[in-house]
């Protein structure tokens, strides 16, 4: 069966605010999700609580609209107890970063098969405007007037740290890019992270404006390429080499070729992929995009039925009667 | 006075005509209470276990209590180092594990601190003599040693050089240093058997199985176990053995079974009644990780665990996989149970089915992680934001957790609403017979799937069966019927956002509707009342047993009382109402301070008398008879 962009839209009225990057995402999803040889009936989407979690009502599959934070636990439990489904995760900064923290990470390294998109806009929307666990140090909001305090997440890093299996970082203006990295962490059996930017037009607006700007993104969007030197720059007269131990940013012609890092996605150790996202904390100057990681490690869903298939290959089908007499009994008359 | 009463016997232990079998006196007693205490690491549990099951397969009827410090290992010798296993035997139908022991068996002198003024007068006391040196009698708090100082005055005492006749017994085993002490439980244990007249074969099978990896803890095991017996036979300080006969138990096939186990049982057999696979997600808890152990060796029944990183993650997996139509399960203590009432919440608004596993503990908060308590009641009843009523049923006892949890699973499944089952920390370490159910005569469940669309060509997932009021349950990979639900309020019969005022009304009407009406899907609560009474006593959860016996001690005194036990706590069964109406006055006794009790005022109006205990040690019958008593004007 093919579908189009249409299949995959509901009779929901989308309500995001005009010009919220959530739109460009959606779209790019459902035109995504149309190309793919897979029934609409065995994807599920499931969101937590946000702007960015409102997505499964806009799309026509399987969908759970849940509980703030705890959409990649319900999510592991959609996705282990029936691992021939494509499950998704949407949500937010303050959704997976912070109340939902600790969820995220455990469901990357235990490697379920999910694909989740973290919609960064550095800001909380839905509750107009707190500062959130990617928000700039000093930023001041509602809640932060002299200042948040906080430092934030670098969640690329926060997610190779994890023991993420796939982690990529793409932009909401660039639907392109957008719809590649979906390709990609698709493909990639177990958890896949992408981090979105995106752009809150209303409480946080050209937050990303170092990314998106015209003259900008020609200077500042390090594409990570894998097998590709990591070069960057509007002239291309930036590259990124080794230098004691930490990947630095250095001018193109001040260096030997040779030394220009080669990006290798693949590469088991993490170093690299971590080194990579440590080049910058937030989108303020130059910042990789592109896929950081993406490895292959046994998936928890596949483990997980192969052991009850190999359970029942060499003891059977369970039988209960035989359960509730394996303790030892005896027989009153 | 024993706290359990035969209920055609006299108040007093039945002492049989002592039997001369060679020089031995045998004593016949209905019942005995017997209890091993010793240091945490010094086997007691098992020793416990094993004891339980030769008295099992003998015929015996039984009832137990392990009691463990809530630390692993807390320093050897110590007060809260202190572990116990009381067993009560007896030849007749027994309800509870017995209160005061009549036999006391102590590894050491805390032990003995701790243990000994439970102890009935005139109580064999069985003590490990060579532990009780100045080191381990000060660090139990005794000042002088109450081996030679009078203290046991009254007892019948039998010192047992264990430590000297486990090292000689095991000798050649193979095994040496600290290990070859380890054997002495069984050294006790072997002594213990021949003083109630039991064989060691059963004991001794279980050993050749257990450590059959292990040749020389298994040699070593045997000998002291043999040792310990034939220490009996040979020894003249002991002329005395107690014969307590097979109890005259219904006709069937019985095996012995704790609460955890019969639970994880009991959800196994909703799996297999629903033809639904069996998910279980849970947090390591005490008391309730033992139902995670069990389930997690089921793989071939097609059980899944999962292991989650925490609590409330534990119940969102569980949900996720109720989605996708499998019975969902997750298993918790109270701690447990206030992180997944939001979970809890959207289970119940999204009405998919789930079961919610609450093995109470003493609280709040850590409060007393390895003793019973049933003071999650009103979190189980109310505990959730929102007006978001679900059924709850508790579990009785060890063998009634395993109906209780395939009740659980069939009001879940049939309704699609999650469920609490409670059971409590007493209930899932203790065991007792269980008369095997007949499988095969256990009803099917129903579980609404969606077949197709339902309403023309599309599919409403809010659309209703009429007479339960559930919905129907669709499931991912089913085409045709893709659909989103969550935690917003939904549009009746679309399932669509809605934030209409009338809409929320309307469904927040029909989801308590749909609880309430399981009141007449459930059984009716039975009275036991042959007199006529004035009084009727209402128990829930494990004090049951304890209530029952209680009830049969107070009716030995010629004392008209009726009793009745409730698993559905949440709605109450539909003749709740004339029953509690029939009664001059209602007593409640609970492990708490009074929850079923203000449940019931609160839903019938109707006064109620409260017996509360929270000291994390279960109702003796002995407490339930005297409040009783109180009450006729006794």
């Amino acid at each position: 069966m093919s579908y189009t962009r249409v299949d995959f839209q509901t009779d929901q009225e989308v309500r995001w605010c005009p010009g919220c990057g959530d739109y460009t995402i959606l779209a790019a999803v459902q035109n995504f999700m149309a190309g793919l040889d897979i029934e609409r009936e065995n994807v599920v989407f499931v969101s937590g609580i946000g702007c960015a979690a409102r997505f499964p009502y806009y799309m026509n599959t399987y969908g759970m609209h849940s509980i703030h934070g705890r959409a990649p636990a319900i999510a592991t439990g959609v996705a282990i107890a029936n691992p021939r489904l494509s499950v998704w995760v949407v949500g937010g900064d303050g959704d997976l970063l912070s109340i939902g923290g600790n969820h995220l990470i455990h469901a990357l390294r235990r490697n379920v098969d999910l694909t989740i998109l973290l919609f960064n806009n550095q800001i909380y929307g839905l509750t107009k405007g707190q500062y959130s666990p990617t928000s700039e140090p000093g930023k001041a909001t509602k809640s932060s007037p002299a200042g948040s305090l906080d430092y934030p997440f670098n969640p690329v890093s926060l997610a190779i740290g994890a023991e993420a299996t796939f982690v990529a970082r793409t932009l909401d203006m660039d639907r392109n890019h957008t719809t590649s990295m979906l390709k990609a962490a698709h493909q990639h059996r177990g958890s896949s992270l992408i981090e979105i930017y995106q752009n809150c037009n209303v409480f946080n607006d050209k937050a990303f404006i170092a990314l998106t700007g015209k003259q900008e993104r020609r200077e500042n969007r390090i594409n990570l390429v894998h097998g590709e030197p990591i070069v960057f720059g509007a002239d291309r007269e930036k590259a990124v080499v080794w230098e004691e131990g930490r990947a630095v940013i250095v001018n193109r012609a001040s260096v030997d070729p040779s030394r220009i890092i080669v990006h290798n996605a693949h590469a088991e150790d993490a170093s690299q992929a971590f080194a990579l996202s440590r080049l910058a904390h937030g989108p303020y100057g130059p910042t990789p995009l592109g896929i950081f990681r993406d490895v292959y490690r046994p998936v928890y869903d596949d483990a997980l039925e192969d052991q009850v298939t190999r359970s029942k290959a060499a003891r059977g089908n369970g039988d209960l009667g035989k359960l509730l007499t394996s303790l030892g009994t005896w027989t009153v008359e | 006075m024993d706290n359990e009463n035969h209920t055609t016997g006299s108040a007093e232990p039945h002492l049989g005509a002592p039997e001369d079998a060679g020089g031995v006196r045998v004593d016949t007693q209905d019942r005995m209470v017997i209890r091993f205490a010793g240091d945490s690491g010094d086997g007691m549990q098992l020793a416990g276990n094993r004891f339980t099951d030769a008295a099992a397969i003998f015929g015996n009827d039984l009832a137990t209590l392990p009691t463990f410090p809530a630390e692993i290992r807390a320093p050897a010798g110590t007060l809260p180092g202190v572990s116990s296993f009381q067993i009560q035997i007896a030849d007749w139908d027994i309800l509870t594990p017995g209160g005061e022991p009549g036999v006391l068996v102590a590894m050491n002198p805390a032990a003995l601190m701790v243990h000994l003024e439970d102890v009935r007068e005139g109580g064999i006391l069985l003590i490990n003599e060579e532990a009780f040196d100045e080191r381990n009698l000060y660090k139990a708090g005794f000042e002088s040693n109450p081996l030679d100082d009078g203290t046991l005055a009254g007892f019948d005492v039998h010192l047992v050089p264990m430590e000297t006749l486990t090292k000689a017994a095991v000798k050649g085993s193979g095994v040496s240093g600290r290990a070859v002490l380890r054997s002495k439980n069984f050294l006790a244990l072997g002594l213990l058997l021949w003083m109630f007249g039991r064989e060691t074969e059963v004991t001794a099978r279980w050993v050749e199985k257990k450590f059959a990896k292990m040749e020389a803890v298994k040699n070593a095991n045997l000998a002291a176990l043999k040792a310990g017996y034939n220490y009996g036979i040979t020894t003249e300080s002991f002329s005395r053995q107690i014969e307590v006969r097979p109890a005259s138990l219904p006709p069937g096939t019985y095996t012995n079974v704790n609460g955890n186990t019969a639970l994880a049982w009991g959800l196994i057999a909703g799996s297999q009644l629903s033809g639904l696979p069996l998910f279980y997600a849970s947090y390591p808890i005490t008391p309730a990780s033992d139902i995670l152990h069990e389930l997690a060796r089921r793989q071939n029944f097609g059980v899944k665990t999962f292991q989650a990183e925490d609590e409330i993650a534990a119940a969102g997996v569980a949900l996720g996989a109720a989605f996708t139509g499998a019975l969902a399960v997750t298993g918790t203590s109270g701690p447990g149970l206030s992180l997944k009432g939001e979970t809890i919440s959207l289970a119940m608004t999204t009405e998919l089915p789930m079961i919610i596993v609450d093995v109470q503990r003493g609280g709040p908060s850590t409060g007393l992680p390895t003793k019973p308590e049933q003071s999650d009641l009103f979190l189980a009843v109310w505990g959730r934001h929102g007006e978001s009523p679900l059924p709850v049923v508790a579990a009785s006892s060890p063998s009634d957790a395993f109906e209780s949890a395939v009740e659980a699973c069939r009001i879940a499944l049939k309704y699609m609403t999650p469920v609490i089952l409670l059971s409590d920390g007493y209930i899932a370490t203790a065991a007792e017979p269980w008369r095997l159910p007949d499988l095969a005569g256990l009803p099917r469940f129903e579980v609404p799937f969606a077949a197709g669309p339902n309403a023309g060509d599309r599919f409403l997932p809010y659309l209703r069966n009429m007479e339960t009021m559930a919905r129907q349950w669709a499931v991912p990979g089913m085409p045709g019927l893709e659909h989103r639900i969550g935690g917003i309020e939904k549009e009746e019969t679309t399932g669509n956002i809605s934030y209409d005022p009338e809409n929320h009304q309307l469904m927040t009407d029909i989801r308590a509707w749909k609880v309430a009406n399981i009141a007449n899907d459930i059984p009716e609560i039975e009275v036991d009342d042959p007199d006529g009474a004035d009084l009727l006593v209402l128990s829930w959860g494990s004090t049951s047993s304890a209530i029952r016996a209680g009830v049969g001690n107070a009716r030995n005194e010629g004392i008209e009382v009726a009793h009745a036990r409730i698993r559905y706590l949440s709605p109450f069964p539909a003749n709740m109402p004339t029953v509690l109406s029939s009664y001059k006055q209602v007593l409640i006794p609970e492990m708490n301070n009074g929850q079923l009790s203000r449940l019931v005022k609160a839903e019938f109006v109707t006064p109620v008398i409260s017996l509360n205990k929270v000291t994390g040690v279960p109702f003796t019958a002995q407490e339930i008879a005297a409040k009783i008593m109180e009450l006729a004007g006794r």
